[in-house]
């Protein structure tokens, strides 16, 4: 029993995922039809699950896609991208105007989002370069596009906030026509497992923990610090335009000064409460997933209780305080020392008793 | 006489997961004494030292400190507060700002947090540099200095704060003798005004140089306290290691040199120049032959290997490998040809930190299988059991973080992942540098054994002793120019000094 509360207090994700359960619990003792799933006909007639749990599911797609990236950015570079959210809102606008110049059919839908893709990965490796080759600390190298970007965004649709509609976007955005649960979930579930597999079939994780841990290391044994961290900023740029894509799906226009605004702190602080060091080194992917979902069921579970929109960040704010907080070595360390008196105080009385 | 003790430890343990690092532990120091803590990797000295400075918390035990004429038991809780009593420390891994001053460096963490006047710090620091005559400026960036001068500013602070204890944990390591011997005459004067010394270190001779007591500890307990007199070296070493120490002198006899012959070599190098070693060189080493690059401090020998393993950048040079003119310049050239490097600072350039110990062994054969070919969970477990008993390395267990391990066991480990590529031409820079005795025997074993399967190894060392053991070939260096090459007879202690000095043998 100790050495199994032990094993779990020292996993990084026992705090987030214990996190996560609090929130479940909470909303089940207020609400305890909160995580019912209802089925409902939506507007284009098709029977689709509704209810909170599908929306945190749904919502957090984007968040926890831009984690996926800016993890192995923080593991192997020591420092986060604050430009995502930027980026993402230059590769939606690339997406919409390759859709508005042809007729919106598979292919052409594909091909805009090759187009996002390699627009954003091309932004990110430029960030990557600067991180990497010229060594600039990486808040500092991305606060370029961080501040560029949605100016970028905003010329290459010439200013305009145009709308694209199609059941092809919504299928997107919303809803497969047959499948009862959202595109954003089912494409969030392809992408991990796709890099899931990536960490399984290549030594990218090694790697990537490698350099962030020790560059002298990694050089001296044959791996590239420079490389590993341009794959980071090149995955990255991959997630970049695939959250961006999805959000323009969702909302069904490319609006580059309000797409995924201020998602870039969100994303930060998914890795970071996913256990992750911002500082590099080790990194537990699955954690800053979860890290997003935990932002998301607290926004839902806030708007739940009416809570008014403007005060719902303040809110936020005193949650993520105490995650953190408790993540933290000292209370770790703290915790175990608790449980060990406890512990101990039971093994006397026992042996008291017995001599008694 | 009771009052003469400034420091006792009683009944110290202390245990980490997995292991004990101390069992019961006593130990006293004495004003002006000058006490040799000894014990080979993992015996506790490390821990021990940890313990008394608040590093880590004891489990049992109790520690006296003499204030005022009389034995008070202290509870220290943070290194500050031992620092305040008046217990400094100087670690074998240097722990000071690289990108502060020097006077700030030594002043940082001191006294109040209030106001610093930083002039007259500039001031004092100078002074006190100029007082322990070390070569460098008060206002010069750390970083900037040699791991030397950084060392001796490491001892200049810890001084300067008026301590009744200074602990010097391996602070010679990467010292020359002139320094070293700067640092004697230092020692000796701040035992003169009654400082108790507690002097760590693997180098024997030095303990027999300044020391007047030696406790020694073995795996975690305490195997006695001798007067310096009574402790001759061989038995010291015996104690240390629990047994008869046949194996060192079966060690003094190396393999007689081969005489040249028309055999390819293994590695030739004609011409090889890098960024940090910009005099070029030749060099060439045959199948199974050891030899070794000496020379002071900073005479490049660390950069002339550096750049055979190409962790430099690579300026010019010819290489060929078993005959075959082939290019190397990085380092994943160099592992592909065999070559495998163990660097002279483990901390900056050999372990992975927060890796476990399975992940640290199999780094190099994974980078040379291939990105895209990682190894499973099965098979890296299989490597890094058979290599942890092969090296006998202690640790809780193959996922136990390195950075857990004591130095010598992350050295170990470090050899491991050598040798697990399976090298032909293996690079060893100051493996033994801050390791014990008997592991220092092993890795020398090693080295000889490895070059009788036909392994061709560069050995460096700061201890000529331990070269001469080794090597059969020494090429000497002085100011980044290769300036002699002994074999044979040649090779004796005079011998390599004088052409270290530059004198005519």
């Amino acid at each position: 029993m100790g050495s199994l509360i032990k094993k779990f207090t020292r996993s990084q994700l026992a705090i987030p995922l214990f996190a996560l359960f609090l929130l479940v619990i909470f909303n089940l003792i207020r609400d305890p039809s909160f995580f019912s799933i209802d089925i409902a006909t939506n507007n284009d007639g098709n029977a689709v699950l509704s209810g909170n749990l599908i929306s945190i599911l749904n919502g957090a797609s984007a968040i926890a896609i831009l984690s996926i990236g800016m993890t192995l950015i923080t593991s192997s570079c020591k420092g986060q991208d604050i430009s995502v959210a930027a980026m993402a809102a230059i590769a939606g606008s690339v997406f919409v105007s390759v859709l508005r110049s042809n007729e919106i059919t598979i292919p052409v839908l594909l091909l805009a989002f090759l187009f996002g893709c390699v627009v954003a990965v091309l932004f990110s490796l430029f960030n990557g370069i600067l991180v990497a080759v010229f060594k600039i600390q990486p808040m500092i190298a991305t606060l370029i596009l961080f501040s560029a970007g949605r100016s970028i965004a905003y010329w290459i649709n010439g200013g305009a906030t145009p709308t694209i509609s199609s059941p092809l976007i919504t299928a997107i955005g919303g809803f497969i026509p047959g499948i009862p649960i959202p595109t954003p979930i089912i494409i969030m579930v392809v992408f991990l497992i796709l890099i899931s597999l990536l960490l399984r079939f290549t030594n990218l994780g090694l790697y990537t923990q490698v350099v962030g841990i020790n560059e002298g290391t990694a050089h001296l044994n044959g791996i590239s610090p420079v490389w590993i961290k341009l794959i980071a900023f090149i995955i990255s740029g991959v997630c970049v335009a695939t959250a961006g894509c999805i959000t323009v799906c969702r909302i069904g226009l490319i609006n580059h000064e309000t797409l995924l605004l201020d998602a870039e702190m969100d994303v930060i602080l998914s890795v970071a409460i996913g256990g992750n060091a911002l500082s590099g080194g080790k990194f537990n992917l699955y954690g800053s997933v979860i890290g997003a979902y935990i932002i998301q069921a607290l926004t839902v579970t806030l708007y739940a209780m009416k809570v008014p929109s403007a005060a719902v960040k303040a809110y936020k704010a005193i949650v993520i305080i105490v995650i953190v907080v408790f993540s933290s070595p000292v209370a770790k360390d703290f915790v175990v020392r608790m449980y060990k008196k406890l512990f101990k105080k039971q093994a006397e009385k026992e042996v008291q008793a017995k001599a008694a | 006489m009771q009052n003469d003790i400034v420091l006792s430890m009683r009944n110290i343990s202390k245990s980490f997961p997995g292991v004990r690092a101390l069992q019961n532990v006593d130990f006293t120091l004495r004003r002006g004494e000058i006490h040799a803590l000894m014990g080979e990797n993992g015996a506790g000295k490390s821990t021990l030292i940890k313990v008394l400075t608040g590093v880590y918390p004891k489990d049992s035990g109790q520690v006296f400190l003499n204030t005022d004429g009389s034995l008070r038991e202290i509870n220290v809780k943070s290194p500050y507060e031992a620092q305040n009593l008046g217990i400094s420390t100087v670690y074998q891994e240097i722990t000071l700002c690289p990108n502060l001053t020097i006077a700030e460096n030594m002043f940082i963490g001191r006294g109040s947090y209030q106001t610093v006047n930083w002039r007259t710090m500039k001031k004092r620091a100078a002074e006190i540099l100029e007082k322990l005559n070390i070569p460098a400026r008060a206002t010069q960036q750390l970083d900037t200095c040699s791991i030397a001068v950084q060392q001796m500013v490491a001892i200049a602070r810890a001084v300067d704060m008026d301590c009744k204890v200074l602990i010097l944990d391996e602070p010679t390591s990467s010292l020359d003798e002139q320094e070293v011997e700067k640092l004697f005459s230092l020692m000796r004067d701040l035992k003169s005004r009654g400082v108790g010394i507690i002097f760590i270190t693997h180098f024997l001779e030095q303990v027999y140089q300044v020391c007047d007591k030696i406790t020694v500890l073995r795996n975690g307990e305490l195997v006695g306290e001798y007067e310096i007199k009574d402790l001759p070296r061989v038995q010291l070493i015996s104690k240390m290691m629990g047994k008869d120490l046949e194996d060192v002198s079966a060690l003094q006899k190396r393999k007689p040199v081969g005489e040249e012959t028309d055999e390819i070599p293994v590695y030739e190098a004609t011409g090889l120049s890098s960024l940090e070693c910009s005099n070029a060189f030749d060099f060439k080493i045959r199948k199974g032959e050891v030899n070794g690059f000496t020379g002071l401090l900073g005479s490049g020998r660390s950069e002339s290997v550096r750049a055979i393993f190409a962790a430099d950048r690579i300026t010019g040079g010819k290489i060929k490998i078993n005959g075959k003119e082939v290019k190397i310049k990085k380092p994943k050239d160099a592992m592909k040809h065999g070559i495998g490097y163990l660097p002279e600072d483990r901390k900056r350039d050999g372990i992975v930190e927060d890796l476990s110990v399975r992940e640290n062994i199999i780094l190099a054969l994974q980078v040379m299988k291939g990105f895209f070919r990682p190894f499973s969970r099965a098979e890296a477990e299989a490597f890094a059991d058979e290599y942890i008993k092969l090296l006998g390395i202690k640790t809780a267990s193959m996922d136990t973080p390195i950075k857990s391990l004591s130095g010598g066991n992350q050295q170990k480990v470090i050899l491991a992942r050598w040798l697990l590529t399976n090298p032909q031409y293996l690079i060893l820079d100051e493996p033994t540098r801050g390791i014990d005795v008997g592991t220092k025997v092993e890795i020398q074993k090693l080295v000889l054994k490895l070059a009788e399967e036909g392994v061709s190894i560069t050995f460096i060392s700061s201890e000529i002793e331990e070269m001469l053991r080794t090597c059969s070939r020494l090429i000497v260096m002085r100011d980044r120019k290769i300036v002699g090459e002994l074999k044979g007879e040649e090779m004796t202690q005079d011998n390599i000094m004088h052409t270290i000095a530059g004198e005519a043998v």
